[in-house]
């Protein structure tokens, strides 16, 4: 029963004790593990080992955890399908035909199928709550510099963050426990503040009594008739059990897949700059008539995927001169208008919420043709990654077509509000 | 917004990627929708940025490293303890 939710099958015993000693968790491919091959999907990678672990890899380790693989992925994280990998699409275990979601599909699909009792992804526009979504289960992206990314292979620096996923939200609050804190070899990493809850597992208690939920209607103007039901009977649930809703507006959020994927695409050109076959990744087969530029041109070809040269290019087409005001600074401005929204939002509800994906899972190859058309897919996830915040994706319940999951967005550091109200739906 | 495949050509050259003719006429397609969808953002209003930042330093000592022969462990072609790049003419 295997749903291709892995590259690599190998394990990695942790420490004999500690607080995931007994667990199993699965490790997205673009998390660096010392000695086990580590591809992000890509073919450039086929044989890279890593000589260190990352920061979360040591974390888990020492938290006495049994990796049991290297999971499946959208190459390089690009992608909201799982479609992209050059190993081969991921199955959705929990809505046959499907896609699991992405870009990490294969972590959230080992978790749905029962083959990891947890796992790591990487959130860089959604890529954590959407599978989670997807395949019915629960995915937290953390606020940009709670948990390292030392040891994550860069896509987009700026927006990315590691992020667990597991069956329940107590089980991914206890693993975001286990990940979170500051790290000297990543300079963008931050305590929370002396006041913010961070005992995540214990605040996983369902209390919802006198918290405010906004609703942002930009984000639910777009969201398909099946997902909107499931979405406002959620809604209901955590009302009945003492929360109160009320409609707030985020006019910004209109801008943000446009911002998001201008700066993603522009530090992914940049950051895929250092795969040209000569430090590590696939070299350029033949041609070496003493031109560098023609060799590397040949090693990035052979490479790289699709829907990675399509991202490269634009990003290097954003940031090129003539350009790079009209595209890149103009993002920019997005990025800190989004910023700005939803800061004003927080000064009256507690948390917000929105279903994670405005549609249910796509059939398999729908959108592979129409890129434009699956970046639109992000419109609800991408948001929480320009404003640095920190998001929760619970399943809400299921349409004839898959699993849908319910978003709560909470304030920076927030991560023990929006654990606590998902806690209320499980 | 449009495209033209030189453009295209063009923007593949700076970023080393070798493109076959048909990836060029498909990415020409797409880039003029893609890109036309980002006009939207010549409408977002300019906004004071808030920035929450801080420098970030650390004292400047040596530290353990990876070794040479795990530094080079991936690399596809080495020679004497080093990395081994294309020919330069």
């Amino acid at each position: 029963m295997s749903h291709n939710a892995f590259i690599t099958e190998e394990r990695i015993e942790g420490d004999a004790d500690g607080a995931l000693a007994g667990r199993t968790v699965a490790v997205k491919d673009n998390i660096s593990t010392a000695g086990l091959r580590t591809t992000c999907g890509s073919t450039t990678l086929e044989e890279y080992v890593p000589p260190y672990d990352a920061t979360v890899v040591e974390r888990l380790k020492a938290a006495g955890a049994t990796i049991v693989g290297k999971t499946n992925m959208d190459e390089f994280g690009m992608g909201t399908t799982t479609e992209t990998s050059a190993f081969g699409p991921v199955e959705n275990p929990a809505a046959e035909g499907r896609v699991p979601g992405g870009s990490s599909g294969g972590s959230a699909a080992a978790v749905a199928a029962g083959e990891a009792d947890l796992a790591l992804g990487s959130d860089t526009g959604g890529s954590v709550r959407c599978p989670a979504a997807f395949c019915g289960v629960v995915g937290i992206k953390p606020t940009y510099g709670l948990v390292s990314r030392y040891g994550l292979v860069a896509y987009a620096n700026s927006l990315e963050q590691i992020g667990p996923l597991a069956p329940t939200v107590e089980e991914a609050a206890e693993l975001l426990e286990v990940l979170a804190g500051s790290d000297p070899n990543d300079a963008t990493t931050r305590e929370p503040p002396a006041d913010a809850e961070t005992d995540y597992a214990a605040a996983a208690d369902g209390d919802v009594s006198g918290l405010t939920i906004g609703v942002p209607t930009e984000l639910l103007e777009g969201a398909d008739d099946g997902v909107r039901a499931i979405f406002e009977d959620a809604l209901a649930e955590l009302e009945m059990k003492g929360a109160t809703t009320t409609a707030v507006s985020l006019p910004s959020v209109e801008a943000a897949v446009q911002a998001y994927y201008v700066i993603a695409m522009s530090e992914a050109s940049s950051n895929l700059a250092r795969f040209d076959g000569v430090r590590y990744g696939r070299s350029g087969e033949g041609e070496d008539d003493g031109n560098w530029n023609e060799s590397f041109a040949a090693a990035r070809d052979v490479g790289f995927g699709e829907e990675v040269k399509r991202r490269v290019l634009l990003g290097t087409y954003a940031l090129s001169a003539g350009y790079h005001d009209k595209y890149y600074k103009k993002a920019q401005d997005a990025r800190a208008w989004v910023k700005q929204d939803f800061d004003e939002a927080f000064e009256s509800v507690d948390v917000l919420a929105s279903p994670t994906m405005p549609v249910p899972p796509f059939e398999r190859g729908e959108s592979l043709d129409d890129p434009l058309q699956m970046y639109l897919a992000d419109a609800n996830t991408v948001p929480i990654n320009l404003a640095n915040l920190p998001a929760i994706s619970v399943p809400a319940g299921e349409t004839d077509e898959g699993p849908v999951g319910l978003q709560l967005v909470g304030p920076a550091f927030g991560e023990a509000t929006i654990i606590r109200a998902g806690s209320a739906l499980s | 917004m449009t495209v033209d495949d030189d453009e295209v050509r063009h923007v593949a050259q700076l970023a080393r990627i070798d493109l076959d003719e048909e990836e060029v006429d498909r990415f020409t397609e797409q880039f003029g929708d893609i890109l036309g969808y980002f006009e939207a953002l010549d409408d977002v209003p300019a906004v004071e940025p808030d920035p929450d930042l801080a420098n970030v330093m650390r004292a400047d000592e040596v530290d353990e490293g990876l070794t040479q022969r795990e530094a080079l462990r991936n690399a596809p072609e080495t020679e004497d303890g080093y990395f081994k790049g294309p020919t330069v003419s």
